[in-house]
C-alpha cells in the first residue's frame, strides 16, 4: 500500500508533465476523423474527430450512453465505422479484422471484464504471448526441443507480465476466482503482453474503491512511462481521470462535446451540463 | 480373443474421442459428424489396401489425411462465421448424411453392401500402440501455442479475436486435427472389423463419441479418453443383464449429467495438468523459485 501511495505522489496532479515530448514537435500517433457509427437510426458516435500524441494519456469521458465504448469497438476493428477514418500512424485502420490491428500495436482492455475465466492466472497471459512461439504445427506435435526452449520463454515473460501488476504470487489462481480489482489488473497484464504501442483502457477503475483506484493510477503511470505507452483512457472515476490525463475529449450523444486540458474541461459549463444538468449549469454560471 | 477384440474396439474410441475432445472440449464447438470423418478414413484406407495393396500403414496416413482435408473443405465455409460455432454444428449433421449417401452410391465402395473381406491388420497392441501415440501428440498439441489459442477462443472468442488471435484459423487447426484423429480410427476399425458399410457411420456413432467427450468432460482429455473406454466395455459387461443393459447405458449417462454436469473430469486431466499444477504450486513455496 505504501508503495501504491509512493507510485502515485508521483504524478503531479494539476498539470501532469509529459517526458520526451515536449515543445511542438510531438507526433501524432492516431487519429480519428469524422468517424461516424449508426446503429440502424441510432448514432453512437458521430463526426468524431480526436488526435492523440505518442507518449500522452489521453481521458475519453461522457455521461453513458455518450458512445465512449463504441469508439473503442472501432478503433480495434470489432465494428466497422459507417463513414469516417481512423489512422495510427498513418495507416488506416477502417477494414482491417481485430488480428491486424492487434498486429499494428493496439491493445485494450474491456468495461465488463473478458478474461479466459477457467484458465489459471499465468494461462490468461500465457495465451496471448503467441508471437514468442513461432514453432509450425509439426513440431508442436513432437514436443521437439524448440518448443521446449520457446515454452520457457512464453512461461518466463509471462511470469514478468504478471510481477508488473503485482500478480505473480497469485499465478496458478484460477482467474475467476480472483477479486475483481485484481481480474482488472490481470486484464491489463493481459493487453501488457501484446507488447502495443497504443493502449485503449476501458473503465480500468470501474468497481474500484477510492483507495484501490488511485494505488491503479500510480500502476498505470508507471508502465506508461516504462513501455513508452500512448493511452487512451475511458473512465467515469472523475479523480482517476484528472490525474493522469494530459489532454480530455468530452463527448456526448455521440458527438464531441469539448477537447481540452484537465482544468479546461472541469471548469467548462458545456460538460457541467452535459454530467449534472442544465439547473445546475446555470448555478454554475451564476 | 473376444476380450481382446473388445479392448482393441475401445482403443480405437478412445482414439476418436481424443480427436473430438481437442475440438469441443477445448475449442468449444460441436460437431455431430464426426462419424463421417471415420468414414472416409475407414474407406480410404481398406480401398487402399484392399484394392491397391498398399502397405498398411502408408493406408492409415492415407486414411488420416483424406479426412483432414474433407474436414478442412467443411470447415472453411461454415467456420468463417466470426463469433458462432452452430453453424458448423449444424453443417455437420448434412456432412454425415451425405458422406453415407455417397458412400452407399459409389462403385469404388460397393455401395450399401460394403467392402467385405479387409484383411486384419488392426491387433490389440496395434490399436493400443496408436492410442497412445494419439494421446501424446493431442497432449503436445494442446500444451503448445495452437492449444492454448484453442482455449482462449473456447473461453471467449471476443477477448480472444481481439488479442490477435485468428479464430479461423485456430478452428481450422482443432478441426484438422480432430478429423485426423478420426480418420485414423477409422481405418484402424476398417482393419479390425475386416468389414465395413456405410450404415456404421451414422449420426449414431457421431453421436457416442460426443456423449463419450460431454461425460468425460470439457478441457480434459483424459476424461473423455477414460469415458470412451467404460462406454466401450460397460455394454460388453453388462451383456449378462440382456435386455436391460442399454437401459443401464442410459442411466449412466444421466447419472453423469444430473451429478456431474461438468463432466467426469471437467477442466482437469490426471497427470500433466494435475502434477505439473502441483508441483508449481510447491515450486512457488520456495522463494524466489521461478526458473
Amino acid at each position: 500500500m505504501a508503495n501504491a501511495e509512493t507510485r502515485f505522489s508521483r504524478v503531479s496532479r494539476p498539470a501532469p508533465e509529459r517526458e520526451g515530448c515536449e515543445g511542438g514537435g510531438t507526433p501524432v500517433i492516431a487519429e480519428c476523423i469524422g468517424l461516424t457509427k449508426l446503429f440502424g437510426g441510432v448514432r453512437a458516435v458521430s463526426h468524431l474527430s480526436f488526435k492523440v500524441d505518442e507518449g500522452e494519456i489521453l481521458g475519453l469521458i461522457g455521461p453513458n450512453g455518450a458512445g465512449k465504448t463504441t469508439v473503442f469497438n472501432l478503433l480495434t476493428g470489432f465494428y466497422r465505422p459507417t463513414s469516417g477514418s481512423m489512422l495510427f500512424r498513418g495507416r488506416d485502420l477502417a477494414g482491417l479484422a481485430p488480428p491486424a490491428i492487434v498486429g499494428l500495436g493496439i491493445a485494450r482492455t474491456f468495461q465488463n471484464i473478458r478474461l479466459f475465466s477457467n484458465l489459471t492466472v499465468l494461462d490468461n497471459v500465457r495465451s496471448v504471448l503467441y508471437r514468442h512461439a513461432p514453432y509450425g504445427f509439426a513440431q508442436a506435435l513432437i514436443r521437439s526441443p524448440r518448443v521446449r526452449r520457446d515454452e520457457r520463454r512464453v512461461r518466463e515473460k509471462a511470469l514478468e507480465y504478471l510481477e508488473e501488476v503485482g500478480l505473480a504470487g497469485r499465478a496458478y489462481d484460477r482467474a475467476s476466482h480472483l477479486p475483481y480489482g485484481l481480474q482488472r489488473k490481470l486484464e491489463l497484464a493481459r493487453a501488457l503482453a501484446l507488447e502495443p504501442v497504443l493502449l485503449l483502457l476501458d473503465e480500468p477503475a470501474a468497481g474500484m474503491n477510492p483507495e484501490e483506484s488511485m494505488s491503479l493510477v500510480g500502476l498505470i503511470d508507471h508502465l506508461r512511462r516504462k513501455h513508452n505507452l500512448t493511452i487512451i483512457l475511458i473512465e467515469h472515476h472523475m479523480d482517476v481521470v484528472m490525474s493522469l490525463s494530459h489532454r480530455i475529449v468530452v463527448m456526448n450523444f455521440g458527438e464531441k462535446l469539448m477537447e481540452g486540458s484537465p482544468e479546461e474541461v472541469q471548469t467548462d459549463v458545456r460538460v457541467i451540463e452535459a454530467y449534472l444538468g442544465e439547473e445546475y449549469a446555470s448555478a454554475y454560471r451564476r | 480373443m473376444y476380450i481382446q477384440g473388445v479392448l482393441t474396439v475401445a482403443m480405437i474410441n478412445i482414439i476418436s474421442a481424443t480427436g473430438l475432445a481437442v475440438f469441443t472440449g477445448f475449442t468449444g464447438l460441436f460437431s455431430l459428424g464426426h462419424a463421417a470423418f471415420m468414414a472416409v478414413g475407414a474407406y480410404t484406407s481398406a480401398i487402399l489396401t484392399y484394392f491397391l495393396g498398399v502397405p498398411y500403414v502408408l493406408a492409415l496416413v492415407a486414411g488420416v489425411l483424406a479426412s483432414s482435408v474433407v474436414a478442412a473443405l467443411v470447415g472453411y465455409p461454415t467456420l468463417r462465421t466470426r463469433l458462432r460455432g452452430d453453424y458448423f454444428a449444424i453443417a455437420t449433421i448434412g456432412m454425415g448424411e451425405a458422406t453415407r449417401v455417397i458412400l452407399e452410391n459409389l462403385k469404388i465402395t460397393q455401395g450399401a453392401r460394403g467392402l467385405p473381406g479387409i484383411s486384419q491388420y488392426t491387433t490389440l497392441p496395434v490399436a493400443a500402440v496408436a492410442a497412445a501415440i494419439v494421446l501424446a501428440l493431442a497432449r503436445n498439441m494442446l500444451a503448445s501455442v495452437y492449444g492454448r489459442n484453442a482455449v482462449a477462443v473456447r473461453e471467449d472468442a471476443v477477448a480472444a479475436e481481439m488479442s490477435g488471435i485468428h479464430l479461423l484459423r485456430t478452428r481450422m487447426i482443432s478441426l484438422v486435427f480432430s478429423a485426423g484423429c478420426a480418420g485414423l480410427a477409422g481405418g484402424l476399425y476398417a482393419h479390425y472389423l475386416a468389414f465395413i458399410q456405410p450404415v456404421m457411420f451414422t449420426m449414431v456413432q457421431s453421436t457416442q463419441i460426443t456423449a463419450a467427450v460431454v461425460c468425460g468432460g470439457t478441457g480434459s482429455l483424459t476424461g473423455p479418453a477414460l469415458a470412451a473406454f467404460v462406454f466401450t466395455v460397460a455394454p460388453e459387461l453388462l451383456r449378462a443383464a440382456h435386455m436391460w443393459r442399454l437401459v443401464i447405458y442410459g442411466l449412466m449417462l444421466v447419472l453423469i449429467m444430473v451429478f456431474r454436469p461438468q463432466g467426469l473430469m471437467g477442466y482437469r486431466d490426471l497427470s500433466w495438468s494435475t502434477f505439473s499444477t502441483l508441483a508449481a504450486r510447491i515450486r512457488r513455496r520456495t522463494p524466489h523459485g521461478k526458473r
